[in-house]
């Protein structure tokens, strides 16, 4: 069996877990911390499988999938806000909101689903994402796509720099004439709509409509990336790599000879404890944003 | 005249003040925005509210007798809710946001069932289950602890990983018990269960007693023992109470050994004492320990608190089968469950309002003179 044909297969399972993560870089570097991307993946799929579903029985079939992904991002970013305007404005304990969005999600998503669908999941549509000559579906260029603006934002433009400074230090950020607050909505708002995106990737090249077990858990791998990482977009991209790959093994390994023997769950738990030891093992040095996670008050320091 | 504003002032300042009241009216906040949902989406909120009267009340409404049965579940469903907004508020105490109580639940319960399946059943084996399920939750905490207090690592992201490396490490070991299957294990020994308990057609079993020592020896810790004054002090000032003497290592991971050992004991008793017969094998999370993050905020990390908050989450989760066959998607009361969460992180906003009220107040007062 050859590993190379399996690349459409991993790159189909990177590619979400890598736009969540680099959502979550973005806000991260801006001083919020959003353990929401889970929940907010999974309103994104929700949201992206629904439109899709009566685009399609409609007769709008192939021009929706552009439209679902669309309503997907747009959905993440509208709830990401709430997260924000605690997190932000209030002052909140991001995690308390962060949690609160997850339970949240978790609900409404179905909700929806049985108020659209009289079902605890949305129906299935037919066609979903379908693979180009190489074998890739559109979600990978997306990934790639996502990754090199990211770069460029975070390093070649002034917002890039000012999102960097609100994260090590917003106080010395603000005396310089940077608006905080407006920097850490976008990095909220930013991370809210990847994390849509990316929720519409997962349903709508992995399978064929949302249920409560679409994410799982992918949110928090990708959360996970973001600090194996080291939050920076080359980082993150190889942390998912890593993990979005070891979640590709679990579902390939039975195809391979060395490996079908081999349980399934040691590729499962492979990015938690990779991630968990590399936490350990740099506990000296910190590299996280300095301020990642703290409200900026103004006037107090 | 002026006593009668002094008097309204201080009414709202107490509301403010007041962490009960708070909660209250969060849970309210909650159930009113669920209600609008339902009523949004045209279906009858009444419907609602009978479910959740019926599952706190035992009423069979469609033929108007008693059915208990409905209250032994409901209590038979705080069980796991109070014990794990225990393990999230003892933490809390300390500074510590425990996100892990669903690993350590998940730990607790997979210790419960090996001991189960792999001990020759004997009178009493139920009472070794729970200990090891109590061991078990444990130490999966109490990794946590030490993380954080020797090597400073962020408890939420180890939480975190540690739930997952927990839910397929329970996998990887139900997978070599007697009996497995995909989903399950063998039936479980008769006396590994634990005995039902005054309500015999549902649920509610012995376990109960556990729920009700946990709780006392959680308000006992915190409120008359040295070590839940340490840490209360590590939770108000890590660095105050290092200065003073206090072993903050300690304080931080006996809490969340404590909190572990909750937890663990929320996953025997879901286990031993559910309907299910056999082992489980499990494929996703059971969400109580999440929702034990939601239950001991409502309850102010407070014993009485977490207690209340966990029957009334306890309720909801019964009124969902309730809800559902009277047409109410049951999910609306996860919906109210996440709402509630948002609104007591909205909470800290009272604080902003708080110092605004203050510094007019003062500014009025060096005005007047």
């Amino acid at each position: 069996m050859n590993i190379l044909t399996q690349i459409p297969t991993i790159l189909m399972i990177v590619a979400p877990i890598l736009i969540a993560a680099i959502g979550g870089m973005f806000t991260e570097r801006s001083g919020v911390v959003n353990i929401a991307l889970e929940g907010l993946m999974g309103l994104g799929a929700c949201s992206a499988a629904s439109t899709h579903y009566l685009m399609e029985a409609a007769g709008y079939g192939r021009y929706s999938l552009v439209i679902a992904l669309i309503v997907g991002l747009a959905v993440g970013l509208l709830f990401s806000l709430i997260h924000a305007f605690a997190s932000i404005d209030l002052k909140a304990d991001q995690t308390i909101s962060g949690t609160g969005i997850n339970i949240l999600a978790d609900g409404l998503t179905i909700f929806v689903a049985q108020i659209l669908f009289n079902a605890d999941r949305t129906r299935e549509y037919k066609i979903g994402m379908l693979t180009d000559k190489l074998g890739l579906y559109p979600t990978a260029y997306i990934a790639v796509i996502v990754v090199i603006i990211a770069w460029f934002v975070m390093y070649k433009t002034a917002f890039g720099m000012h999102l960097r400074a609100c994260g090590e230090h917003p106080a010395a950020a603000d005396s310089v004439g940077i608006n905080v607050r407006f920097i850490r909505y976008s990095g909220v708002m930013i991370s809210g709509a990847l994390a849509g995106l990316a929720g519409g990737c997962i349903v709508l090249t992995q399978t064929i409509q949302y249920t409560s077990g679409t994410i799982g858990g992918r949110g928090f791998i990708a959360l996970a990336a973001v600090s194996f990482g080291r939050w920076t977009p080359i980082g993150v991209t190889l942390a998912a790599i890593l993990f979005g790959g070891a979640q590709a093994m679990a579902v390939i390994a039975n195809n391979i000879p060395v490996l079908s023997s081999l349980p399934s769950e040691y590729f499962n738990i492979l990015p938690y404890a990779v991630t968990l030891i590399a936490l350990i093992l740099t506990s000296g040095k910190d590299y996280a944003p300095q301020a990642n996670g703290i409200p900026y008050e103004k006037g107090a320091s | 005249m002026k006593d009668n504003t002094a008097e309204k002032k201080s009414f709202f300042d107490r509301l403010l003040d007041s962490d009960v009241m708070i909660s209250i009216l969060v849970v309210i906040l909650g159930f009113i925005v669920g209600t609008l949902l339902i009523a949004i989406v045209g279906k009858n909120p009444a419907d609602m509210f009978s479910s959740i009267f019926d599952s706190m009340f035992g009423m069979a409404r469609n033929n108007g007798t008693w059915n208990f049965r409905y209250i032994g579940e409901t209590f038979a469903y705080s069980m796991p809710y109070i014990l794990c907004g225990l393990a999230m508020g003892l933490p809390a105490r300390v500074g510590l946001f425990n996100i892990g109580a669903e690993g350590q639940y998940i730990m607790g319960m997979t210790a419960a069932q090996s001991v189960a399946l792999l001990v020759t059943p004997f009178p009493g084996l139920w009472v070794f289950c729970i200990i090891a399920a109590l061991i078990a939750g444990s130490l999966w905490g109490g990794i946590v602890g030490i993380l954080k207090a020797k090597y400073n690592v962020s408890e939420v992201v180890a939480t975190i990983m540690l739930n997952y490396i927990a839910l397929y490490s329970s996998r990887l070991i139900s997978f070599q018990l007697p009996g497995a299957t995909t989903y399950n294990t063998a039936t479980l020994p008769a006396f590994s269960k634990l005995t039902k308990f005054l309500i015999p057609t549902s649920n509610l079993n012995v376990g109960v007693f556990f729920v009700i020592i946990a709780v006392a020896v959680y308000y006992f810790v915190i409120n008359k023992t040295k070590l839940g004054f340490a840490m209360r002090a590590t939770g108000f000032n890590k660095n105050a109470s290092k200065c003073s003497g206090i072993s903050t290592v300690k304080s931080i991971t006996t809490s969340m050994l404590i909190a572990g050992a909750f937890a663990g004991m929320a996953g025997a008793i879901v286990l031993l004492g559910g309907a299910f017969p056999k082992g489980r094998i499990i494929t996703g999370m059971d969400n109580y320990g999440f929702m034990g993050i939601a239950v001991s905020l409502v309850g102010n990390n407070t014993a009485i608190g977490n207690l209340l908050a966990g029957i009334l989450f306890g309720i909801l989760k019964q009124s969902q089968s309730l809800m559902q066959s009277r047409n109410i998607p049951k999910e609306i009361t996860l919906i109210i469950q996440g709402l509630i969460v948002v609104f007591i992180s909205l909470r800290s906003g009272l604080e902003i309002i708080k110092q605004r009220r203050n510094t007019k107040k003062l500014r009025k007062e060096a005005l007047s003179k």
